[in-house]
């Protein structure tokens, strides 16, 4: 599987470390209840198709990235840098969120 | 079977005779035999026997599709099983053995299992062990074991090397045959980077050795631009057009030559792919059609034409299509007589008539091969007239005298890779046949594979598929010329035949000729309700043999459409998988065994480790010295001198392994804050904290201490263990939870090295060697860190204790590391300093009960460990929220305590805790013991442990019982503070 970095271009995915569900967004610790913070640490769907997950580049240039990935025919969709870099590197494919 | 060789013609050399042995008796053949065709030249017809019922088998094939003659190449730590003779090319001196007989291949005991023949039918282990009699399994697993199987591995190192390729192409075009040879001359003439691959020892399939095929595959090697690449099989397709190979570098000869690797294996990443893979000829069903003497008439012709050896001296023919009428042709010129040729069709064309007259052999049209005859090799058929609605008829049996019989049902595209990439194959009703389906990747499939089976046609097809594949890649492809092949009159395709049998035929009419599953197999399955493929073919095992079922899949699918009243379409296919051929283990592995199998990590200072005496250990992927033992001392005495060293003067151990990550930025401290779980806003400049990291869920993670070297930066250090995995969470959080932090963090555990200077005397002795530093309890206080020199170079000092003694942390860029130490050690010999290795370490470690990584378990959490202190209730961090959960607090968790041996016995670490009044069998577990060591300071064994009611049970005696080895320990229980619990002799 090839995986399209912003910043490296299309890399093998033996450069990158799966990060899980990048649907799931850390609840705020201010408000959060017990189901909250459950939901976020232990509940992860297991879609057929389309899924959006977070990937790090850890043997290339260390960025983690949102990938849309067909969990089916491992077609990638699109891919974004997250984080404060993420203006740096232009998103490859479409839309991830 | 009689074969004999040929006195002429053929791709051998008969100037260049080869000597081998088979089952220890010697045979010769000639440069360009394969295994099998130089054994079929010297009369044999006996290879193996059959896998569960121990029938005698021959060849059945002439490629990789073989599924009866399996032999083990070789012997001693190159030995090979469950090699196909049909495909290993004869070398001088070549051994090889026969598999699954006992005693001999001729007589064979096992073979009493023919006569248990329905013991062995379908859903036979199922049936038998499952249920009430699943015992039975336990008593006989072995024996059936032993009589249904292939060759037995070795157990010998493999000596040989195997490499790893990685290539980059345009177009990679698989098989080389007349369509992979034209699609490759196609592509390449448009300067695209081509690679063509072929599985055998030549390219040019078919054409092999034609002068045409000489002339295309020169031009083609001429070229900077084409990679050839001949016994190297594709077996496998994966995402994003990347395929696996393997090329047969050395598979050829005894060993390999000095420097050269066995195999190499190849992933290849392709932007365009052309699938030329061929077709592979299928049998058609009749009673006893596994005799030694039955072939497929392919095979037939390729011993004729390719080795010059003649498969039989009486052959007769079984078709259903036109196939089988290019062998005749083959047979005829070569002065091989055909006795008789069966064709299920009453009517064939003229041309294929005109053949059969020319050979000479009898024409039985509309009839069919019903079982053929003999004992342990073919002497005969019997033939019936066939109707194609109501098939073979009973009675009226003729009988043929035959010592060879050639059978060609129809052909069977290779779409094994195209399955890989694509969807559902193809059901082509014409060829009755599977074809590829639709493409989920960039290929393309041209001749034989997609059914186009006419050489001309093939021709074309590459051409144009080659040209596609270019232009697919931004490429201007150049016209070709086709080589003139005249149109085939020949039609390959076939009359739907699949079962010959009447309906009371005799014999055992097998599907799966290496798996030994009969028709009658699936009629069974059938019968108990096995109707999906898939179910069915599980409960047969059909096509799951080593070949994969590559003459049977079609036949077993027409045999269950039958069965079902169903086309063969609907009943479907199942999908191949890789890999197309069976992998070596080695070329799968690569470089990457023993030492090779990870990197190694050693620190700067580890050549001085190795030639001051240490004994270096694995930690992770570190080298680390675990003691330095003096003369014979064991490892205990010499762990047990060090730390006493430490305790009674000075020692130093190097702890560059460590992870470091600096981390920047203005936000540093509070991303700190939030990172750790105790307090880290108000580290002042200069100052060090130890530090607690818990994941989401709470449990505790990760500690170290973290330096603040100035308003902005921070040096933090992790476990050695968990130094990459914080690292990639730390960057985790900056990126995707808290942007808004202005943070940079990056690794440096490469860039210093770090040792720890312990020991009551470790302040004089860095006193005596740092430039600049003042040492004093005043000016470096208890967690200080200052920047100074030694001997001129830059280095850090922290003022921390893990040993419990006065100590501080020296780190220096790696480059210095070796110099610093020492010249640090240097300066310590008034002082009989010594070097300390990591088994002091823990032991001074556990002496204070600092909790290390047996005891962060991932099952722990700071309260356990008595560290809830740490956690703070004022402010959100990593876990916070997580901690509070009912389990995580539950009073009745296990708690961190000491324990010492109470009788002088050693503790073993994973030692239950039980009460030492327990009786009952096994005792209750109250607890357990996560690290242990002898405590040179108590001179008593200790460990630590985590106990249920921990520390209310101080004082209790336990016993610390180990049932695998059946030591028991009586322990008492203490603080884990076992020395100076008041932390006195660090603050000095
Ligand atoms: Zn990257």
């Amino acid at each position: 599987m090839l995986i399209p970095c912003p910043h490296c271009g299309p890399r093998d995915v033996a450069e990158f470390t799966y990060g899980g569900d990048a649907t799931k967004e850390r609840p705020n610790p201010d408000s959060a209840t017990a189901e909250d913070w459950c939901d976020y640490v232990f509940h992860r769907d297991n879609p057929r198709g389309r899924h959006v997950e977070y990937w790090h580049h850890g043997q290339g240039c260390r960025l983690w990235l949102k990938v849309a990935r067909d969990t089916v025919t491992h077609k990638i969709e699109g891919a974004e840098v997250v984080g404060p870099w993420a203006a740096a590197a232009p998103k490859q494919g479409r839309d991830v969120a | 079977m009689s074969g004999y060789r040929l006195s002429s013609g053929g791709q051998i050399d008969r100037a260049r005779p080869l000597s081998f042995a088979f089952d220890g008796k010697r045979y010769q053949g000639y440069a360009g035999d394969t295994l099998a065709s130089a054994l079929l030249a010297n009369g044999v017809d006996l290879f193996g026997r059959s896998f569960k019922y121990h029938r005698p088998r021959g060849l059945f094939s002439a490629g990789v599709e073989e599924p009866n003659a399996l032999v083990t190449l070789r012997s001693g730590a190159r030995a090979e099983p469950n090699t196909r003779a049909t495909v290993v090319e004869l070398y001088d001196g070549l051994e090889a053995s026969s598999q699954n007989r006992w005693p001999s291949l001729a007589f064979d005991v096992m073979a009493m299992n023919q006569l248990a023949g329905p013991l062995f039918s379908a859903g036979f282990y199922y049936k038998t062990f499952m249920g009430p009699t699943r015992k039975a399994w336990m008593l006989y697993e072995y024996f059936i074991r032993k009589a249904a199987g292939l060759g037995a591995g070795t157990l010998l190192p493999d000596p040989d090397r195997y490499e790893e390729m990685n290539a980059f192409c345009d177009v990679l075009v698989v098989g080389a045959g007349p369509a992979g040879l034209m699609a490759a001359t196609a592509a390449a003439s448009s300067g695209a980077r081509v690679i063509l691959a072929d599985e055998q020892s030549a390219l040019g399939g078919n054409l092999r050795g034609s002068a045409s095929a000489q002339e295309n595959l020169a031009g083609l090697a001429a070229l900077d631009n084409v990679t050839l690449l001949a016994r190297t099989t594709v077996y496998g397709y994966y995402d994003d057009n990347t395929l696996g190979a393997v090329e047969r570098v050395a598979d050829h000869v005894a060993a390999p030559a000095e420097g050269q690797p066995r195999e190499r294996h190849w992933t290849i990443r392709a932007k365009q792919v052309v699938l030329a893979t061929g077709a592979i000829e299928r049998p058609i069903i009749f009673g006893d059609n596994d005799k030694p003497g039955v072939m497929l008439a392919d095979a037939g012709r390729l011993y004729v034409e390719r080795h010059g050896v003649a498969p039989g001296r009486r052959v007769a023919v079984f078709a259903n299509n036109d196939g089988a009428y290019r062998s005749v042709a083959a047979l005829t010129t070569a002065g091989v007589a055909v006795s008789a040729i069966v064709d299920a069709r009453r009517e064939i064309g003229a041309e294929a008539q005109a053949i059969a007259a020319a050979s000479g052999a009898e024409l039985l049209l509309g009839q069919v091969v019903t079982r053929a005859l003999g004992g342990q090799r073919l002497s005969g058929i019997e033939v019936a007239a066939f109707d194609p609605v109501q098939g073979a008829r009973d009675g009226a049996q003729r009988q043929i005298s035959a010592d060879c019989l050639l059978v060609s049902g129809g052909w069977t595209p290779t779409i094994h890779l195209a399955s890989q990439a694509g969807g559902p194959a193809r059901w082509d009703d014409s060829l009755t046949a599977f074809l590829p389906g639709e493409a989920s990747q960039p290929w393309r499939a041209a001749g034989a594979c997609q059914g186009t089976l006419d050489s001309a046609a093939c021709f074309a097809e590459g051409a144009q598929a080659g040209a596609e594949a270019a232009r697919a890649c931004g490429l201007s492809p150049n016209p070709v010329s086709l080589p003139g092949a005249k149109t085939e009159p020949l039609a390959d395709v076939p009359l739907p035949v699949w079962d010959a049998r009447p309906p009371h035929g005799k014999g055992k009419a097998f599907v799966d000729l290496q798996h030994d599953v009969t028709a009658s197999d699936i009629s069974l399955a059938h019968r108990e309700g096995f109707r999906s493929v898939e179910h069915l073919k599980r409960y047969t095992t059909l096509g799951m043999a080593t070949d994969q079922g590559k003459t049977s899949n079609v036949t077993g699918l027409a045999l269950m459409a039958r069965e079902r009243k169903l086309s063969i379409p609907e009943v479907g296919t199942t999908r191949f998988r890789p890999p197309y051929t069976p992998v070596s283990l080695g070329a799968l592995a690569g470089q990457a065994r023993g030492s090779h199998f990870r990197p190694t990590r050693r620190t700067a200072m580890h050549d001085w480790h190795v030639e001051n005496g240490a004994e270096m250990q694995a930690a992770g992927l570190w080298l680390r010295p675990r003691i330095y033992a003096q003369g014979s001392e064991t490892v205990e005495q010499a762990y047990s001198r060090e730390a006493r060293q430490v305790r009674a003067s000075v020692g130093m151990v190097d702890v560059s392994t460590l992870g470091k990550i600096d981390v920047q930025g203005l936000d540093a401290a509070e991303f700190l804050n939030r990172v750790y779980s105790n307090g880290f806003l108000k580290l002042p400049e200069g100052k060090a904290r130890y530090g607690l990291m818990l994941r989401e869920d709470g449990f505790l993670w990760d500690d170290g201490t973290t330096w603040r070297l100035s308003e902005t930066q921070f040096l933090m250090t992790t476990t050695t263990a968990n130094a990459a995995p914080v690292l990639s969470q730390l960057e985790f959080l900056l990126a995707a939870v808290w942007p808004e932090l202005k943070v940079a963090v990056t690794s440096v555990t490469e860039q210093w090295a770090g040792m720890a200077v312990s020991g009551p005397k470790s302040r004089e002795v860095l006193a005596s060697v740092l430039d600049d530093l003042d040492m004093s309890n005043e000016a470096l206080p208890f967690m200080g860190v200052r920047k100074g020199h030694l001997n001129g170079l830059p280095v850090l000092v922290a003022r921390l204790s893990f040993s419990g003694e006065l100590a501080y942390e020296v780190y220096c860029g790696a480059h210095h590391g070796e110099a610093v130490w020492s010249r640090i050690l240097e300066a310590g010999k008034p002082f009989g300093m010594i070097p300390y290795g990591v088994e002091a370490l823990g032991t001074l470690r556990i002496e204070k009960g600092h909790v290390a990584g047996p005891e962060l378990d991932g099952r722990t959490t700071a309260e356990d460990l008595g560290l809830a202190g740490m956690t703070s209730r004022k402010k959100h961090y990593i876990g916070s929220s997580m901690l509070k959960r009912e389990g995580l607090t539950d009073p009745a968790r296990l708690k961190l305590v000491g324990f010492v041996s109470a009788d002088g016995g050693k503790i073993r670490a994973g030692a239950h805790l039980v009460a030492a009044n327990d009786t009952s069998s096994p005792p209750r577990s109250l607890g357990h013991i996560t690290s242990t060591t002898y405590s040179p300071a108590l001179e008593k064994y200790i460990a630590l442990g985590l106990l249920e009611d921990g520390p209310e049970r101080v004082g209790e005696k336990l016993v610390a019982t180990y049932p695998l080895k059946n030591i028991d320990v009586d322990v008492e229980v203490v603080s884990s503070h076992f020395f100076d619990p008041e932390g006195s002799r660090m603050h000095v």
